[in-house]
């Protein structure tokens, strides 16, 4: 026979909480705060940890980015002479030759060239990356076709004068005309457009020519054959830069080295860079690697975790401490009640139940409305700001487990103080 | 044919007050009480009638001697087994009334059952009856600031019988009332105990004192006198006045 009623008892529990309404409702205050900023801090440092990895996931865990950077000393030893000779740096085509010759496990690799130009048509004139490099950029790059086709090996083998646009900037250039078969001018040469393409993901990592490129809308590129970019724009680039012209020499802007498989790209990285060591005097290049950016960014968010958890866990103690106080409170507040009950034939053990139940449920309803406020404050943080944010359901979980379990673990004491009491003492007091 | 309610034999009981004072506040007492009498407990301050009456009501163990209540051995119980006969056995009052102020009357009326793992569902014609009994059917829902003390006290006896004890143990219970709602509650205590209720009462009043069969006078924890005065109503089979209590 069940000898207590543990519904009967809850409903006690709740009846004795509501004759002190305010102090029930500030005794769950410190649970509601730590259970809701658990979740909602969780919450906010997943989504912040969610958008990393995709845009890193979209630059190809398999792949190594290798970008041609101007070395600064190069720069200023420039200025100072004050000779107009063009400087040069980065990435050459005979590096990415030895690359595919020598490192086992690559796969292929994608050279870019890119130059900062204006795209016209009739009026409009924007001003856009031109991108020279292979058909297979596509794949790696993250390229959607939208309509027509992309580059093609023909076009490389013969130089076409052909390109291929993103869909904002075709968008952009052709309001009205179908922009397929037309053509487009850049510099003094036509280019026939034969297809539109989106990338991906608007978070990727985009292809920057070695200045800077602020101000302009970052997805207007013009995609068009490698040789075709070698023959029409040369190597030697000019630059407008605070009324100077300044002019650069670089052959390959960027070169993406795609790998077999990812443990093939741990070993790829240092046998690259001792390559590039042997023939660049100076550090002219750059690598991103985004398999290691990844692994950094779960690293991070390990940390972060473990943080947050700690701050939880402080301030959901503080919260089960200030139950504790309270219920220590109402146990002496509430000591004649103990006495009556025991000599109407309450054991110990109903007298703790009776009281764990009561710290139980303040901790638990508090618990509940933290994981509502919880769910609540994030929702509002990604209404409110573009910040995206990832309400995970084990998150819900804990937090309200831990709380429920808050609430025994400081319950328990109190709750023994009170079975303790003498029945006699206890119907003693005032 | 009477039953014996209470056997004490050469009871003790010595408080530890500090680390060498101890105080015996009982000192052997030997007492027997039959089913159905009305007993008072008086004597002057001190002398060990609270004392009694808590061992009595098995809310404290005696240092020595035996105690066999309603023929169970209650001396040697733990405070779990105390607990169960407590509210299985004994039905108390208080001077102070002694209800649970989150509680309506009627469940002030079930708390003894309840500890016994019975539903107020499941018993509250029960209950019902009780507080009609006591002449609070009205006011069933009620909480007990809402009560006068007259009326508080009448929900103590009616707690008091919820659990059927073999024995009412009432400590001062008319201490805080006026004359007139005392001598009421008095008059429901004579019906009780016309009706074969046991009840054991601690009284400083004369004239409470008036209504009980016997009375037991204590000095310095021993009984000083133990005078019967007038043969119990339910022992000679005189009929009482009418309650629907076992109706
Ligand atoms: N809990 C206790 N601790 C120590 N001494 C006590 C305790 N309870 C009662 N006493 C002592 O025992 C004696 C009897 O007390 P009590 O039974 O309360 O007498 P009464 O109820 O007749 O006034 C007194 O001397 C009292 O001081
Ligand atoms: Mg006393």
């Amino acid at each position: 026979m069940l000898r207590f009623s543990l519904f009967r008892t809850i409903e006690l529990g709740v009846k004795s909480l509501l004759l002190h309404k305010m102090r029930s409702l500030l005794t769950m205050l410190g649970i509601i705060f730590g259970v809701c900023s658990v979740i909602a801090m969780l919450a906010i440092g997943e989504g912040a940890s969610y958008e990393a990895q995709e845009s890193i996931k979209k630059l190809g865990s398999n792949n190594i980015l290798i970008r041609s950077v101007k070395p600064p000393e190069d720069n200023k030893a420039n200025n100072s002479s004050g000779r107009s000779s063009a400087v040069e740096y980065g990435i050459t085509y005979e590096d990415a030759d030895r690359i595919l010759a020598t490192i086992p496990g690559v796969k292929r690799l994608v050279p870019m060239r890119i130059i900062r130009d204006n795209v016209r048509f009739n009026q409009s004139n924007l001003p856009s990356q031109i991108i020279g490099t292979y058909p297979i950029y596509a794949d790696i790059g993250g390229l959607d076709l939208v309509r027509g086709r992309f580059l093609s090996m023909n076009d490389e083998t013969h130089m076409e004068n052909i390109c291929v646009l993103t869909l904002s900037l075709a968008e952009n250039l052709f309001p009205y005309q179908d922009p397929l078969t037309t053509q487009v001018r850049i510099g003094a040469d036509y280019y026939r457009v034969v297809g539109i393409v989106r990338e991906k993901s608007t978070a990727k990592s985009r292809a920057q020519p070695g200045g800077g490129n602020e101000g302009q809308p970052l997805d207007f590129n013009v995609y068009i054959p490698l040789s075709t970019a070698r023959s029409r724009f040369g190597e030697t680039l000019f630059k407008r830069s605070a009324g100077s012209f300044e002019a650069e020499r670089v052959q390959l802007h960027q070169l993406t080295v795609e790998c077999q498989n990812e443990s093939l790209v741990e070993k790829a990285v240092p046998q690259i860079k001792q390559i590039l060591l042997r023939f660049h005097k100076k550090k002219d290049y750059e690598f991103i690697v985004p398999l290691q950016l990844l692994r950094q960014a779960e690293q991070t968010k390990r940390i972060f975790n473990i943080v947050l958890g700690s701050i939880a866990a402080i301030s959901l103690v503080v919260g089960g401490i200030g139950i504790m106080n309270i219920m220590l409170a109402t146990v002496t507040e509430r000591t004649r009640e103990i006495g009556i009950r025991r000599a109407l034939g309450a054991r110990k053990n109903d007298i703790i139940v009776q009281f764990l139940i009561e710290t139980v449920v303040l901790s638990v309803s508090g618990g509940l409305i933290g994981v509502l406020l919880g769910v609540v404050t994030p929702i509002m943080v990604s209404h409110f700001t573009d910040m995206k944010t990832v309400i995970t359901f084990w998150s819900l979980i804990i937090a309200f487990g831990i709380s429920a379990a808050i609430g025994v673990l400081f319950g328990i004491y109190p709750a023994s103080r009170a079975a303790n009491l003498h029945p006699i003492e206890a119907l003693r007091n005032e | 044919m009477s039953q014996t309610i209470i056997e004490i034999q050469n009871l003790e009981k010595v408080y530890a007050t500090g680390e060498e004072v101890k105080v015996r506040a009982l000192k052997g007492v030997s007492l027997k009480i039959e089913q159905g009498t009305y007993v008072a407990i008086m004597g002057s301050s001190g002398s060990g009638k609270s004392t009694m009456l808590n061992l009595l009501g098995c809310l404290d163990r005696p240092s020595s001697g035996s105690y066999f209540l309603g023929g169970e051995d209650v001396a040697t119980m733990n405070d779990d087994q105390l607990s169960i006969v407590r509210g299985k056995k004994i039905g108390f009052v208080f001077q102070s009334y002694n209800l649970i102020h989150q509680l309506t009357v009627i469940e002030n009326i079930h708390v003894p059952l309840f500890y016994q793992g019975i539903d107020l569902n499941d018993c509250r014609k029960k209950c019902e009856d009780l507080a009609k009994l006591v002449g609070l059917g009205e006011r069933m829902d009620h909480r007990p600031k809402q009560l006068s003390g007259g009326q508080q006290q009448r929900v103590a006896i009616a707690r008091s019988l919820v659990n059927d004890p073999i024995l009412l143990l009432a400590d001062e219970p008319t201490g805080n009332l006026d004359s007139k709602t005392g001598t009421e509650i008095l008059n429901l205590l004579d019906e009780l105990n016309a009706n074969g209720k046991t009840i054991v009462l601690v009284t400083h009043d004369d004239e409470v004192a008036e209504r009980a069969h016997r009375v037991i006078v204590m000095k310095d924890g021993l009984i000083d006198k133990d005078t019967t005065r007038k043969p119990s109503s339910f022992l000679t089979g005189q009929p009482g006045q009418k309650l629907p209590l076992h109706a």
